[in-house]
Order: structure tokens, then C-alpha cells, then sequence
């Protein structure tokens, strides 16, 4: 397809400017002519039905979940209600301005601390600050947090170490070291939940803190989590929750009460906004009470007067945003929590985790498991055997597209090997869940028959399978002119 | 039900059988009761009826999110729910639309700046502000930044929280008279131990920095230091691009590209930097490539830079990005295009000017620096503008922003207003602000005699 440049016809325009009504003065009375441009910059120039067709061609060739099912594990891929998309346009929440006075924008703060108290008993956590814009700045923040918690307890210089499973996603670590820690793996043992003996052999005067994600990225429930918990917090560490998979629990087991000290949440994920090709999320953190002072400024306070915000925090850890996060993404999750209530909730993670354990009693057999325990929203199977046969779980997935399904997450968590990570979510019908699962029963029985098929597959897609280790070789990053086209266009 | 008995299950809380009781809820959440979608409807309309809108009340805030026009197509194609619902390009045979709309945007961020190189987008112009510094103590192995007073005091803190955290330092420059960072406190900031030096141009004043002689001075006195510099996108289709002036890193606020203010998130975290800087850089990246067939397509790329491969050994930990607002901004400048972004710098530079000038004739108020500047400008108030503030808003108009708080240090600004005019914005609402700030002041007791001899409250 055309990128929209080669599109580009000197001269042609999409839209008109009102024309100005003030003085339109010499520019080079107001700017130096050293401050200006030469050239103007070679946007391209395309009327606008044009560029709505461009788009619109771009959009049919791209998958959502409103196209068709998307199990990538890990995800949440779930249905995100219309209504929520009309509210967060409203005048009154689009077109405000952040720095507007308090008074002008009561129903903004409102809903802000509001949502802050839904999600504290969500989790079982004492408050929480809705400013990271997603799940890896919420983890950044709440090593912030861990960080100035322990300088002012008097051993933040000696807690240098995070601790991280060996199936943790890999923003954990790299937030980590983002922070400043040093990173020392766990292992997970043979059930997959973490071992308890290497945890307790790395934990010691120089742990600041433990992340987990319960469920965990094997979509299994950390049964020993209060044992764990108790380890972590006699070394003097913290328990930090990655809200990931909150999905499969909602309603039945808080955070708070598993005995973690922060949590964050990706309202991308368990609050239902879209993910939006990539962004924007918003990942809210939540802590217990010792650790409110440190929450980032500002804090949304109720007062006589209303809702303001608290800037003057002596022991916040500062900020991250340049103001309230994702802000229109929060209006969503928030339009999501009142439209479903407390049973609503519930039903959600009970409904995400009964999918889940359809889907795969449909799949055992045909795929190799590597634990064999009632799964949570999600699980992890392995082409481990398929490999054997020179079929790869990325062949699988190729393959996968050519069904109209989205594949699941392939090669995560690194611990298992070839792995396909599945997770339905709670929007699902059986008749869906069935079609998908007899698509990868039929792919496992072509491994055997007709490898080769499934090593060129997708054989439907608008492309064909895509050269990735070419263009990391070569990167070709932006679209440049080629000679052959100098002289048309822009 | 149909699942449940297949499974062979009688309830679905046997499902939930590996909780430990002790974890197990005994009480329903505590929360509201579940809405309709027309009782959800209301009850939302009810909360944004709560505010002033920017479409039904003229706004002179800037200050970091800017209330530009958004044509009506960018929110057309933002609806398309292929894009919207659709996550993070890993299967590109099925993403090729997403995916080459980002590779357009970082064409474009490319086209604007100057620069060889932009990634995928991040969160904001605050936290990519604070990864370009990052990068820049990585990529010279030095501990100090050097940041300008004049970048935006939001963004000063969010390079402060991320610099602290990692165990950097910083050090702010001062302002001279005119509005723009001190070169000559600057020439002696600079040194061997720089990592980076840190401007914003146009910078929180709205004033246009020297960029070329802060360059020059950096080159001379910290060569390994990064350069970066926080531009506005909309200015540089007016300004000399930074990539033509040695900068080495150019992040930015791409809100006003097609993105609405949305009471400050979600923005548009722009990065952009030169070549040799490329695996250094955070976020995603496309690229281009071919299928097996041979036709062009696209991929996210350089990914062994990231969390997902590199773990704790990444260039950072972004995941979920701000993907939508990249394609926001790339249907905005499609739509505006070479001349329609054009109209629209030279519209908030004459509109700026004029506003500025209105001010300046204005009886007790003043202009306190003089240097060019865009969309912006720094106004000296006779009462404290919080006071003007709350008058205008009975006048049904957002003013500005008071600066008192965030520079204690300087004189000129105790009673200082920030205002911001963008083309949105007509002569009669610019006329309109005067004609209320200049009656409000002459109310206020604390008024300045025509004498002189003011008894100035200080603002905030
Ligand atoms: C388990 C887990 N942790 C953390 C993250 C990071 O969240 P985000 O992408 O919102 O930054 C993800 C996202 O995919 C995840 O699956």
C-alpha cells in the first residue's frame, strides 16, 4: 500500500485555516530571520478525502478486538463498551484544561477521587494516585516509592536488590533497573508457583522489595502467597503487586489482603479502555497506609470548599507526568466500574477464569502443558512437541491469522519453552471459544501432516510473513523520497 | 452454564478452588450499584457539566497542553475501532495498519525536526523529557544534567523525580533578563562531569532560546554531553529545526498535534534523536521490510533495545505506549499538511504578538521580557492573578496561569500571569481578556495608584 506521502501533490490541502484577524506582521519583525526555518517542513499535501480514504484502507488493515477474537495472553484483550468511548468525548472531560482553577473543574476531580476509592478496595489498599500512564510506569513509580520509603526508614542504602521471578514479564526488571536496583532472579518450581527456598536463600538485609504478578504469568494462583509475603516482610522487604492479571480476581481475593504493599493496576486490562494500538493505558498505583506520604503531587484532597489538589507533600517521591496521567483513559475505567457495580465485577473474573478453563479443557491434549492446575483468566501451553516435528509456536501463531483470530502470546514467560500463552477474557461466547479451539486442534493435526504449510503460513493476510531480522539489520525507520520519484510530489 | 457443566463443574467457585480460604472475599466489593447505560449516561453528563469546557469558555492557559484546534477527521479516524481496540503491533501480517501509520508519524517527527531518527511515541513531553536525560548520562558515562530554569517547572520535576531515583544529579541554570536561559551562567555550569544539557524552546515563558549558542557552548566546554532540547511541534514549522542546530536529542509535547487538552491526559510523549543515538533510545520503533512475496511492509524493530528481550539490561521499561496519539498526530498533520500547519504557527505568532502588545499598553500592567516569543508570553499583573483568574471565569473566560510558585527566586514574577493565545483564539476574545483583566485590576483595592507606590499581595 501507498504511505501517504507517496499520496502527496504540491499544492492540494485538507482543510482550511480561518483566516487571521489580527495584524498578520512581517515575520521577521517578531522572530530573528536565525530562529527561522529555511524550507518548510515536507508534510504532505492531500485533500482530505484523500487522507480519509488513506486512513480508512490503513484501519482494514489492522485487527482490534472489535474484528475478532484476540487471546493474547497477558492483554486482557477485552470487549471495550461504546458508551465509555462517547463519555470520555465529552466536552466537559475532553476539553478541559489541566490547569484550569479548581473551581472550574469539580466534576474532573470528582471522578478522579472517586475512581482513586474504587480501585483502593478493589485492591485492599489504603489510597491510590492515578498518574502513571501505564502498567511499566506504575512499576517505575512504585519503586519510587519502595526507594524514598526506605531512605527514610535509615536502610535504603543497604536494600539495593528487587526480586523478580524468573517468569516475571519483562518490564519488571527493566523497571527495576530503571530505579536504580540490582536485579536477582527467582525460580519458579516445578508446579510453577515460586520456589520458596531459593526465594528464602535470596532474601536478606539487601532486599528492597519483591515483585509478583498473582495470578502469575503461567496463569496460576501463587498458592503459598502468605507464606511468601511473611519471608519477604521478616527480610524487611516489600511485596509489590503487578496488577497485570487482576482480571481473575475481582471481588475474590484482594491484593491488599495477600499482604502486598503496592499495587498498580492497567486499567488497559481489567477496567476495559481500548488499548488503543499500543497506548494510551493508564496504570494507577495503589499503596498501604505507610506509604501514602510518598504517592506522587498532586494528591486530589476534599476539603469545605471541594475537591483541590495538594501540591505541598514534603515526602512525595515528586512526579512523573507532567500532570494527572491518562486522565481521559481513567474516565473510561471509571464509566466501566459504575456501569458493572460490585457483583458486576465479580462476575467479570469469575466469567474470565471460567473461559479460560473451557478453553483449555478444549485444547489439553493437543498442545503439551506444562502445569497441570485449574488455570485463573489465563494459561500457558507449549509447542515444545510440535517443535520436534520443525514446527515452531511462531508457525502456530502465523498460522493462527489465516483463521481471522488473533494469535496468543508466543515465547512469554521465557521459562517455558515455545510457549503460547492463551487468555480468552470474560467477553467471549462459547461458540467463539469453540471455533478457536478447533482452529488449534486443526493446526496441531497440519504440524504433523503438513509442516511446511504451517512454515510459510499466513497464507490469507494482506502481507505475507514479514522479514523481521532484515529490517533490524537494515533499518529502514522513516519513508524517504526515491530518485525515481524526485520532482512529483511534495 | 453451558461452559460450567461441560467442565463438569456445579458452581464457578470451584474454579476458584487453589485460593486459600484466608484470601477469599467474604463481603461483596464496596462499591456502587451497577448502572444502566442510560443511568450511566446521566450520571456522567452530570460530572462534565461539573467543569468549564474549553469549547464554551475562551482559555489563555498554555503551560504545557495547548487548546488547538482538532479537525473533525481526527477524531473520525480515531473511532475506527480496528485501530482503537486493537493492541501493541506483535503479529504484523495482521497490524500493517497501525504499523504504518506509526512509521508515517515517526516520518513526520522526522520532517519536523530535523533529526534521523523518532521512536513510536511515549507518555508525555514531561517523562521523555526525563528519558533524553537518561540517555544522555548513558550514552556520555557522566552524573550531571544541566537544565534550564526556563523549561517548564512540570517537566523540571519529572526529570528531577527520574534523575533521583536512577542516582543522577542536576543542576538548574538560571534566567537572565530577557526571558531565556543565562549563556554566560551556563558557559560555567558546563563541564567535563556533563552528561546533558536540557532546554525547551519555545521555552515556559514562551521565548525562543538561542539553541545555536547554547550548542556552541557545549560543544566547547562538555563535548561528551548530550544536547537536548524540548520543542513544540507546531512552532517548527516557523522555527529552524533543532536537528539542524547539533542537537542530539529533541522530545516534545505532541498534544497539539490533533490530541484535545482531556484535563491533561493522555499527551503525546515525542522523541527524536540523531543516528548514532538509535539503540539508545527508548520505546518502540517501526520499521520497514518485506514480506516473503517481496512487497513492503512494516514491523516494530531494533527490539533487542527492550524489556521484553533485555529485561533488566533495557533501554527502558515502556511497554504500552501512547499509540493513538501518535496517530492522532500523524492524521493531524496529513489533514493540515505542508501549508495548513504553516497558517497555523504564523496565526498563534501574530495572535501572541498582538495579545502581548495589548498588555503592554495596558494601564498597571506590564511585559516583563522582551525576547521573541511564540504563543506565549509572561504578563506583570497589578493583583495577584489568581484574583484576575476568578474575575474572568464570572466573565465566562479561562485566563492564564500564575507563575509566583514556581519561581520564588525571581522579582519580576511575583505578580506574574502566563498566557497563551493559539490561533482558536479570536481578536475580539483577546480584546475581551484585556477589556475584563483591566476592569477587574481597576476594582481591586490593591490597584496601583496612577503614582504609584503599589501595595502588591503576593500571588498564591
Ligand atoms: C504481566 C505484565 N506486567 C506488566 C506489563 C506492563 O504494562 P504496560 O504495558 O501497561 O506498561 C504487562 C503488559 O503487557 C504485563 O503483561
Amino acid at each position: 500500500m501507498k504511505t501517504i506521502f507517496e499520496r502527496s501533490r504540491s499544492g492540494r490541502r485538507g482543510l482550511l485555516i480561518p483566516p487571521c484577524d489580527v495584524p498578520e506582521v512581517e515575520l521577521d519583525s517578531l522572530i530573528p530571520r536565525r530562529f527561522q526555518r529555511g524550507a518548510p517542513p515536507a508534510l504532505p499535501e492531500v485533500d482530505q478525502l484523500t487522507a480519509v480514504r488513506h486512513y480508512t484502507a490503513l484501519s482494514r488493515r489492522n485487527h482490534g478486538v472489535d474484528s475478532g477474537f484476540y487471546p493474547l495472553g497477558s492483554c486482557t484483550m477485552k470487549y471495550n463498551p461504546k458508551v465509555a468511548e462517547d463519555i470520555a468525548r465529552l466536552a466537559g472531560f475532553a476539553r478541559l484544561h489541566p490547569l484550569q482553577p479548581a473551581e472550574t473543574c469539580q466534576g474532573a476531580l470528582a471522578l478522579m477521587h472517586d475512581l482513586e476509592r474504587y480501585l483502593a478496595e478493589i485492591a485492599g489498599m489504603a489510597r491510590v494516585t492515578l498518574q502513571p500512564a501505564a502498567g511499566s510506569h506504575g512499576e517505575l513509580l512504585g519503586l519510587m516509592i519502595i526507594k524514598a520509603f526506605m531512605a527514610r526508614r535509615g536502610d535504603g542504602e543497604r536494600r539495593r536488590v528487587i526480586l523478580v521471578p524468573d517468569t516475571s514479564h519483562g518490564t519488571n526488571p527493566a523497571s527495576a533497573a530503571l530505579a536504580g536496583y540490582r536485579v536477582v532472579q527467582v525460580r519458579s518450581g516445578p508446579d510453577g508457583d515460586v520456589d520458596i527456598e531459593d526465594l528464602a536463600a535470596r532474601l536478606g538485609e539487601d532486599t528492597a522489595a519483591l515483585m509478583l504478578t498473582n495470578p502469575s504469568t503461567l496463569g496460576l494462583f501463587e498458592r503459598r502467597i502468605e507464606a511468601i509475603s511473611g519471608l519477604v516482610h521478616r527480610a524487611g522487604g516489600l511485596l509489590y503487586y503487578d496488577g497485570a492479571n487482576m482480571n481473575a480476581i475481582m471481588g475474590i481475593s484482594r491484593p491488599g489482603d495477600m499482604g502486598f504493599d503496592i499495587v498498580h493496576f492497567n486499567l488497559h486490562k481489567t477496567f476495559a479502555t481500548p488499548h488503543g494500538g499500543g497506548g494510551p493505558g493508564s496504570g494507577p498505583v495503589g499503596v498501604v497506609r505507610e506509604l501514602v506520604p510518598f504517592l506522587p503531587v498532586p494528591v486530589i484532597e476534599k476539603g469545605p470548599g471541594g475537591y483541590y489538589l495538594d501540591h505541598d507533600r514534603p515526602l512525595s517521591v515528586g512526579k512523573l507526568h507532567a500532570f494527572y496521567g491518562n486522565f481521559g483513559v481513567t474516565v473510561k475505567a471509571y464509566a466501566y466500574i459504575r456501569s458493572m457495580g460490585p457483583d458486576g465485577l465479580r462476575q467479570v473474573s469469575e466469567d474470565a477464569v471460567l473461559s479460560a478453563n473451557y478453553l483449555l479443557s478444549l485444547l489439553r491434549g493437543h498442545y503439551d502443558l506444562p502445569f497441570d492446575r485449574p488455570c485463573m483468566h489465563e494459561f500457558v501451553l507449549s509447542a515444545r512437541k510440535h517443535k520436534e516435528l520443525g514446527v515452531a509456536a511462531r508457525d502456530i501463531a502465523k498460522r493462527i491469522l489465516d483463521y481471522g483470530f488473533h494469535p496468543p502470546t508466543t515465547y512469554f514467560p521465557l521459562t517455558i519453552a515455545e510457549a503460547l500463552m492463551v487468555e480468552p477474557t470474560e467477553s467471549e461466547s462459547v461458540e467463539t471459544l469453540d471455533a478457536f479451539a478447533e482452529a488449534m486442534v486443526q493446526i496441531a493435526r497440519d504440524a504433523v501432516t503438513n509442516p511446511e504449510m504451517l512454515r510459510t503460513a499466513p497464507h490469507t493476510t494482506a502481507v505475507r510473513r514479514l522479514d523481521e531480522v532484515a529490517a533490524a539489520r537494515n533499518p529502514v525507520l522513516r519513508w524517504k523520497r526515491r530518485d525515481s520519484e524526485k520532482g512529483e510530489g511534495a | 452454564m453451558v461452559m460450567l457443566s461441560r467442565l463438569g463443574l456445579d458452581s464457578s467457585s470451584e474454579l476458584f478452588r487453589e485460593l486459600p480460604s484466608s484470601l477469599r472475599m467474604s463481603r461483596p466489593l464496596a462499591l456502587p450499584a451497577a448502572l444502566s447505560e442510560l443511568e450511566l449516561l446521566k450520571t456522567l453528563k452530570a460530572l462534565a457539566d461539573g467543569n468549564l469546557n474549553l469549547d464554551e469558555h475562551p482559555c489563555f492557559l498554555g503551560a504545557g497542553v495547548y487548546d488547538h484546534y482538532v479537525p473533525s477527521v481526527v477524531d473520525h479516524v480515531l473511532g475506527r475501532s480496528e485501530f482503537y481496540t486493537s493492541y501493541t503491533p506483535y503479529q504484523p501480517e495482521m497490524s500493517q495498519g497501525m504499523l504504518q501509520a506509526i512509521f508515517e508519524y515517526q516520518t513526520l517527527i522526522c520532517e519536523l525536526t530535523g533529526m534521523e531518527v523518532a521512536n513510536a511515541s511515549l507518555y508525555d513531553g514531561g517523562s521523555s523529557l526525563a528519558e533524553a536525560a537518561l540517555m544522555g548520562c548513558r550514552a556520555s558515562g557522566r552524573e550531571e544534567v544541566l537544565i534550564a530554569r526556563t523549561v517548564n517547572p512540570f517537566y523540571r520535576e519529572v526529570v528531577a523525580t527520574y534523575l533521583r531515583t536512577a542516582g543522577f544529579a542536576i543542576r538548574e541554570i538560571p534566567l537572565d533578563e530577557s526571558g531565556a536561559v543565562d549563556l554566560d551562567l551556563l558557559a560555567a555550569a558546563a563541564g567535563s562531569g556533563t552528561a546533558a544539557l536540557i532546554l525547551q524552546s519555545p521555552n515556559f515563558f514562551g521565548i525562543l532560546e538561542d539553541l545555536e549558542a547554547a550548542g556552541n557552548i557545549l560543544r566547547r566546554r562538555a563535548p561528551a554531553a548530550s544536547f537536548v532540547v524540548s520543542a513544540d511541534p507546531i512552532s517548527l514549522a516557523l522555527l529552524r529545526p533543532p536537528g539542524e542546530l547539533g542537537v542530539d536529542i529533541v522530545v516534545g509535547e505532541g498534544q497539539v498535534l490533533g490530541n484535545h487538552p482531556s484535563f491533561g491526559g493522555p499527551l503525546l510523549g515525542i522523541m527524536a534523536c540523531t543516528e548514532k543515538l538509535l539503540r539508545r533510545m527508548p520505546g518502540r520503533i517501526v520499521g520497514e521490510t518485506t514480506d516473503a512475496e517481496g512487497r513492503r511492509g512494516y514491523v516494530l524493530t531494533i527490539q533487542t533495545r527492550e524489556q521484553h528481550i533485555r529485561r533488566e539490561k533495557a533501554t527502558s521499561n515502556i511497554c504500552t505506549n501512547q499509540a493513538l496519539n501518535a496517530l492522532a498526530a500523524a492524521v493531524y498533520l496529513t489533514v493540515l499538511g505542508k501549508d495548513g500547519l504553516r497558517e497555523v504557527a504564523f496565526n498563534c505568532c501574530w495572535k501572541g504578538h498582538y495579545a502581548r502588545e495589548r498588555f503592554r499598553s495596558l494601564r498597571g500592567f506590564a511585559i516583563p521580557y522582551q525576547g521573541p516569543c511564540f504563543r506565549e508570553f509572561v504578563v506583570n499583573c497589578p493583583i495577584p492573578p489568581a484574583e484576575l483568574n476568578s474575575a474572568l471565569i464570572r466573565d465566562g473566560i479561562i485566563g492564564g496561569y500564575p507563575l509566583a510558585r514556581h519561581y520564588p527566586e525571581r522579582e519580576e514574577l511575583r505578580s506574574a500571569w502566563l498566557l497563551c493565545v493559539t490561533e482558536r483564539r479570536t481578536r475580539a476574545e483577546i480584546d475581551r481578556l484585556a477589556e475584563a483583566a483591566a476592569a477587574a485590576a481597576a476594582l481591586s483595592p490593591v490597584f496601583p495608584s496612577p503614582e504609584g507606590g503599589t501595595v502588591l499581595e503576593n500571588d498564591l
